[in-house]
């Protein structure tokens, strides 16, 4: 299993039946692939829809992409909105998961993943009010980028939001941010603590429970 | 009653050079293309543009930074127009990044006559430079400021001759919200119909809010 996959099967471990779930382009698209049998979700765009499928190729209607123009169709029980409907949904609380890929994610829990200053200002689309009103924030990402850590003691990259993410999904590791710092909770299969600790730019709190990701192969 | 159904090269001619322009439209899905089209054919230049995105160079409203039309630019997402990225690194344009969310809220606040919008979103970040923080309940939101613009160009899926409108699926996005803050609204319509053909009930769009109707498509 390459990483990427590794990654969004456990993700879509998190989500739950009934859940309203937002996927970030990238990365992120993959976990719809991977909801557990027996839970039905509902997938929303932020162009302006709730009940979305993943990307279709074949009967493409050029009304009806996702956030990334690319062509989707709309599953039975689907709705249509306009922009500031869709955003009522993030920002109002109404939107139970968001996952998002990241730049830096730092020991408060703090997400950075808009832009490197003089080198890629894509803008932040809708990522900042995704972080601010999504009732669970998680981040899905490699564990370091070219040998170096995007865990970091403080983000060096624009912030995204002020808010501290519910959980960071990488290809090492589950870590989840809490109040006293950022607990290890899963390994990935094959993965030692020590690998996890040399790959993280800040400490990490060992969880008492502790577990290899319930991830099969 | 005035005919609202005008050629497409009569609706540009009206927007003058430096105007500044609501367009609608998600990675040009939605989007006003051929109006697009006919400004870059009738070479309309120094323009602000209030857009969700700048789309890619080769679509939609891409195009007109492509061809250097654009002054200003107020927007989400630049990422998948490198030519955007560029000019607004050597000077050339001028971007403006807004929340997506902000962005709709903002129209929405310049269309129905609010004086702002509080938002948290962009508090503690780059976003807040600049702008007033309010406290309501001890939870910091920043005040940000209705958009207006002199055009709204926005596409529709039908039009009736008065210039009620429907649109279709994931197109409909910031059109709805852009009509109420232009002081000229032109619309381009893929369906062109009769009045009365589209129910009360199915109007997205009141066609009060419509100045000049468009083909989409050459008739």
């Amino acid at each position: 299993m390459d990483e990427k996959t590794l990654i969004a099967k456990r993700v879509a471990l998190e989500l739950m039946d009934g859940d309203l779930v937002n996927l970030g382009i990238g990365l992120p698209t993959l976990v719809a692939r991977y909801v557990p049998a027996g839970r039905h979700v509902f997938f929303q765009s932020e162009n302006g829809i709730v009940g979305m499928s993943g990307p279709i190729t074949g009967a493409e209607n050029h009304d009806l992409t996702d956030a990334g123009g690319s062509p989707i169709s709309a599953l039975p029980g689907a709705a249509s909105f306009d922009s500031a409907l869709s955003f009522g949904l993030i920002r109002g609380g109404h939107l139970d998961v968001t996952v998002l890929g990241g730049l830096q994610v730092d020991r408060e829990g703090r997400l950075a993943n808009w832009m490197v200053p003089g080198k890629m200002v894509p803008g932040m689309g809708g990522a900042m009010d995704l972080v601010t009103g999504a009732r669970r924030v998680i981040v899905a990402m490699q564990h370091s980028a070219k040998g170096e850590a995007k865990i970091v003691e403080r983000c060096t990259l624009p912030l995204t939001s002020v808010r501290r993410v519910d959980l960071v999904v990488t290809d090492l590791a589950v870590i989840e941010p809490t109040d006293a710092g950022l607990v290890l909770k899963e390994t990935a299969p094959g993965v030692t603590v020590e690998q996890v600790i040399a790959n993280t730019g800040c400490e990490l709190i060992i969880a008492p429970d502790l577990r290899s990701m319930p991830i099969e192969g | 009653m005035k005919n609202k159904l005008i050629s497409l090269e009569d609706a540009v001619a009206r927007i003058p050079d430096g105007a500044s322009l609501l367009i609608g439209g998600f990675m040009a899905v939605g989007g006003p293309n051929r109006l697009v089209d006919e400004l870059i054919r009738q070479g309309k230049r120094d323009l602000t543009i209030i857009a969700n995105d700048t789309a890619r160079p080769n679509n939609g409203l891409g195009k007109l930074v492509v061809e250097k039309l654009v002054r200003r630019v107020v927007t989400s997402h630049i990422g998948l127009n490198p030519e955007t990225q560029k000019q607004m690194i050597s000077g050339a344009i001028e971007v403006e990044l807004v929340p997506q969310g902000t962005l709709a809220e903002r129209i929405r606040a310049g269309g129905v006559g609010l004086g702002g919008v509080l938002t948290p979103t962009g508090v503690g970040t780059t976003v807040e430079e600049g702008k007033r923080k309010v406290e309501i309940d001890g939870v910091p939101y920043l005040l940000e400021m209705p958009i207006k613009a002199d055009f709204a160009l926005v596409a529709a899926k039908q039009a009736d001759l008065y210039g009620n409108l429907t649109y279709a699926l994931t197109a409909r996005n910031f059109n709805p919200l852009m009509t109420m803050a232009g002081a000229t609204v032109i619309a381009e319509a893929e369906d062109i119909l009769p009045v009365g053909c589209i129910p009360p009930d199915a109007v997205m769009t009141p066609s009060v809010l419509v100045d000049y109707i468009v083909a989409a498509t050459p008739r």
